[in-house]
This record gives C-alpha cells, structure tokens and sequence, in this order.
C-alpha cells in the first residue's frame, strides 16, 4: 500500500529527480527484466523439446569443446563481478574508476562475444548452421538470443562511458548505470542457465 | 555521502565483502559442473545432479549477492514480480516439456 501511495504522490509532484522515481524506475526495469526471463523460457522450453532431434547432423559431443567455453563463461563471470566493483565506485563517486571498471567489464564482455562469434562462425563454416538439424534451430535461436543481449548491453555500456566522462556521476546517469548493472548481472544468470543446459547437458 | 547512499531504490546494495563473495561462491558453483563432465569420471546420474545443484545454487547465489534480492521491505516488490514469473515459467515450461515428452504414448490411440 505505502508503494501504491508513492507512485501516486510521485506521479502528481511532477518531480522526474526525485529519489522515488529512481525507485519506480528501477522497478520498471525489473519488470522488463522478468518478461526477458520469459522469452528466455519459451527458447529454453523449445530447445528442451527439439534439442535431441540431430537429423542425422552432429550433436553436442560433436560439437562444443568445454575448456574453450569455460574461458568464455570465466569472461561473462569475472564482468560481472567488475560490475558490481564498478557500482560500488558509483556509489562513492569515484568517476575515474567507475571509467576504468566500466572499461574492463566492457573488454570482458567483448571477449566472451567474440569467443561466441568465433565459436558459431566455425561451426556455420563446417556447415553446422542453424538450418541443418532442429537441435542446431534451437541451439542458435537460445544462444544468439543471450548473445545479442549481451551485444546490445556493450553498445549501451559503451554510450554510458560516454555519459560519464561527459557529464559526470549525475544522479540520471548513475541511475542508467544501476539499470545496466541489473541487465548485466541477469544475463549473467541466463548464462548460467545455457552452459548448464545446453553444453554441459549436451556433452554427457 | 549520505545522499549518495540513498539513492537508487534504496535497495540494500552490496559492499566490497560481499561482491567478493559472491564471486568466489560462483567460481566454485562454476568449477564444480564442469570439473565432473571434463574428469569424465562419474556416473551419468551424479553429473546430471551436479550440474543441477550447482546450477540453481549459483543463480540464488547471483540474484542474492549481485542483484541484492532479500526479504527486506525495499526488495519486496521485486522478488513478488520474480516469483509471478517464475509461476508463469512453471506452469509453461513444466507443461510444455510435459506434453511433449508424454506426446508418443498419448498418440497411441
């Protein structure tokens, strides 16, 4: 009830700078969060069903090489703990090294996205593509998913670096980096769930 | 100082200690899964449940130490849309692989 009052309050104040409407906003993003969780779901679903069907094409023990895509998970982990890192800066305003964990979260992302690029092209070029069996359909559709989120969450890493050294920690801009930061850490959580599922599960 | 530690939904954020944490918590949550399917030395069911366990323990691990969700007031709202979705998740992933895995002997007829 009291959250119901605020967002009332909030929205007949008119005060967009106001620390509720950080909160209303943070919430919202929540909210997005868990309706990607759903779509993550439906691919996760998908794969579960068609993810045995080979059509006489290569399965996961063909296929996927686990030390290499231990490297990449090693990627997405070690961001994901840069982030939190870099949060804590925010917090205390530290804009230099909220530039310089910013930074290395976004090298760490790009790593594990170039892996992922180098890992499909290589099996698109054997002619693994997603057109060759169902089991590849669902394995690129799940895997390219969590992949261009991820690539869209560098390109907004990328504008936000560019808001802080523009701009400074502002309050706007220190709430868009605790929104990135929840996006971050929730694909990190997706991932957890594609090599478990996916790799680990399709090798054995 | 003080403002600054207001803001952002006021959700409890973590510290230093608990990034850490929360980090090694999911190296070895990491480690663990695929330690048992590279050794290639346990039994199919044990690496099944491994890679379970270890999966599901190191999500509460991120959603705890990295998104900071609790039972404190402020993560209230959030961790309630969580459990909706998850409701959602169950109901369409449960009877998704349900019917489909249950297809064949349901066409016998």
């Amino acid at each position: 009830m009291t959250t119901d009052a605020k967002a009332v309050n909030w929205v007949y104040s008119g005060e967009s700078e106001h620390a509720d409407s950080m909160e209303i906003q943070t919430f919202g993003f929540w909210v997005y969060l868990m309706s990607d969780l759903v779509l993550f779901a439906a691919l996760f679903v998908t794969f579960a069903v068609v993810g045995h069907n080979y059509a006489g094409g290569p399965s996961g023990k063909n296929l996927f090489h686990l030390p290499y895509l231990f490297a990449e998970t090693m990627c997405l982990l070690v961001s994901s703990a840069t982030y939190g890192l870099t949060m804590l800066a925010v917090h205390r305003l530290r804009k230099a090294r909220v530039l310089l964990g910013l930074a290395v979260t976004f090298l760490l992302g790009l790593g594990f996205i170039t892996m992922e690029v180098h890992e499909f092209y290589g099996m698109i070029v054997d002619g693994n593509g997603p057109g060759r069996s169902a089991f590849l359909s669902a394995f690129f559709t799940l895997v390219g998913t969590h992949g261009s989120h991820v690539s869209f969450g560098l390109i907004w890493m990328a504008v936000l670096m560019g808001q802080v050294g523009a701009k400074g920690l502002t309050r706007p801009v220190r709430s868009r980096l605790m929104r990135l930061s929840m996006f971050w850490h929730f694909l990190d959580i997706v991932w957890v769930g594609v090599f478990s599922v996916v790799y680990l599960m399709g090798v054995i | 100082m003080e403002s600054a530690e207001r803001d952002s939904s006021g959700a409890s954020r973590g510290s230093l200690k608990t990034y850490i944490t929360g980090f090694i918590l999911s190296l070895v949550l990491t480690v663990i899964p695929f330690g048992l399917v590279m050794s290639g030395r346990v039994s199919w069911g044990v690496m099944i449940w491994g890679i379970c366990g270890a999966g599901i323990v190191q999500i509460f691990v991120h959603l705890h130490y990295f998104l900071h969700l609790d039972t404190s007031s402020t993560a209230r709202w959030n961790v309630m849309a969580l459990v909706f979705t998850l409701l959602i998740m169950t109901i369409f992933v449960g009877g998704t692989v349900w019917v489909m895995y249950t297809l064949n002997s349901r066409m016998m007829w």
